[in-house]
């Protein structure tokens, strides 16, 4: 039974179409494997092979994919909850009322993206504070670090833009506190808080304007930061696997 | 001829005649050079099977932390009706706090400024990629300078009377100390790897003590007009 399903299943993967569409083809080699990764448009980002220790648990407490992992869910509920929401006022408000009583499981889809939204910010701390204790971000890692660090701002920009959209007081205010702060820079504060809430107080231009960040201009800023953070892993020689042995930095 | 070459350097391209490459490692290196055969494994399907497992199980915990607690909703926006206290997201609780004690200027735009620059040149000083010991050289020289340094800031911290983040700097100073007078030929356990520290995990590492001390009083122990107030009690 097993045996016909493998067959089958071979059957497909050796098929003119699916050739077609995925060159590597089937195989046990280690050579398709190599080449399932290496032909794959956004697969050949990470190398084909990867140093054992640099996949043990302790070496890097899986943060970075975790941290991915919550980019995924959200990306998907994110996109879900759009479905849903109106960004004007007090659309957006009632829209949140209908997650909870109309729509099916509505709640559970606002819950997801809030504790994941969290997670994230929570993880990508996590990933930077590993990395920096580790000493991975020495040479020849030092630019990926700084894209990180771009990652972790665009984050925490991603989270505060999410946090208005509900429009209840707990968003309105946290966002009027946030947007304060904008306008203590010197010289041009009012202008750039003006320029971010598309007034002088957060009201529906803000909103619009946050919700444009939050779900098109930020998520893209994301996706192609995280596309360079990967793919340097491999440029810069895999993931840093801690210090070589002693017999060939002769210390 | 005493000091002649035990060795002759040849370029030559005939793998058979010569097949053993000799590469000079000078001592101020990148990391990368440092390689030695070790075991790979196949990025597919190894690494991706389990970083695949490791979101698949961070994803079961949210789908339960999802069903279990509802994410706070409050009342329609009401920009006439200013709650107490106005709190901004919980990562940015750090920052109010010290909003509460620094004019706006300094809190809300020099500091996370600072931090963000400070953060980018980590990997752009030598100083951190050799990573040697901060006290295992010059110690009487870097003691003075550390002296200084931390009185100043002390101060400076005492006269805005911030003590919240004025204890974190004083148990990291007194673990930098500690570290100071512990000989790591001699010690063992975790004051011989606190002796090797260098410079840049004890900034780091205050710099984490701070954001997590600072966060945890803005989340949970800030009341009413930015007072303290319990957690339990609120």
């Amino acid at each position: 039974m097993a045996n016909g399903a493998a067959n089958f299943v071979d059957q497909v993967r050796e098929n003119r179409i699916w050739r077609s569409i995925f060159r590597s083809g089937t195989g046990d080699s280690n050579l398709r494997r190599a080449l399932f990764v290496q032909q794959n448009v956004f697969l050949h980002l990470f190398s084909v092979k990867a140093r054992r220790r640099t996949i043990a648990f302790s070496a890097t407490w899986y943060l970075g994919a975790l941290t991915f992992g919550t980019f995924l869910i959200l990306v998907i509920t994110g996109i879900l909850l759009m479905l849903y929401y109106h960004p004007s006022v007090p659309q957006a408000y009632s829209d949140m009322k209908d997650l909870q009583y109309v729509v099916s499981s509505g709640v559970f889809l606002r819950n997801l993206h809030r504790w994941s939204a969290h997670a994230m910010v929570f993880l990508v701390f996590a990933h930077m504070f590993k990395v920096f204790y580790r000493g991975a971000y020495r040479p020849p890692r030092e630019f990926n670090w700084v894209i990180g660090v771009v990652l972790l701002l665009v984050t925490l920009l991603l989270s505060y833009t999410g946090y208005l959209l509900p429009w209840d007081q707990l968003a309105y205010w946290a966002v009027t506190v946030g947007s304060n702060i904008a306008s203590a820079v010197p010289l041009m504060g009012h202008k750039i808080r003006f320029l971010l809430l598309g007034g002088t107080a957060v009201n529906a231009n803000a909103l619009l304007r946050f919700y444009v960040l939050h779900c098109v201009i930020l998520p893209f800023a994301a996706v192609l930061f995280i596309a360079v953070h990967f793919w340097r892993i491999r440029k810069d020689g895999g993931i840093y696997a801690g210090e070589a042995s002693s017999e060939v930095t002769g210390k | 001829m005493s000091d002649s070459k035990d060795f002759v350097a040849v370029v030559d391209s005939d793998a058979k005649k010569t097949p053993k490459r000799i590469a000079f490692i000078t001592r101020r290196t990148s990391p990368q050079v440092r390689v030695r055969d070790e075991e790979r494994v196949m990025t597919y399907p190894e690494v991706f099977f389990r970083t695949a497992a490791a979101i698949e199980v961070l994803a079961i915990g949210l789908v339960v932390t999802s069903l279990l607690w509802n994410a706070p909703l409050e009342q329609l926006a009401d920009p006439m009706h200013t709650p107490n206290p106005a709190k901004a997201p919980w990562y940015f609780l750090g920052l109010q706090e010290l909003l509460h004690y620094f004019p706006p200027v300094v809190a809300g735009v020099l500091i996370p400024g600072l931090v963000v620059m400070a953060l980018i040149v980590i990997p752009y000083f030598n100083i951190n990629i050799q990573g040697e010991g901060l006290w295992l050289r010059n110690k009487a020289k870097r003691l003075r300078t550390f002296a200084v340094v931390v009185i100043v800031f002390c101060v400076f911290l005492a006269i805005f009377e911030v003590w919240v983040a004025l204890v974190p700097t004083l148990i990291v100073a007194a673990f930098m100390l500690l570290a100071a007078q512990t000989d790591p030929q001699i010690a063992t356990g975790y004051r011989a790897s606190l002796a090797r520290k260098p410079l840049s995990f004890w900034i780091m590492t205050w710099f984490l003590f701070e954001l997590v001390v600072l966060t945890a009083i803005g989340t949970f122990f800030r009341g009413p007009g930015w007072s303290w107030v319990l957690p339990w009690r609120a």
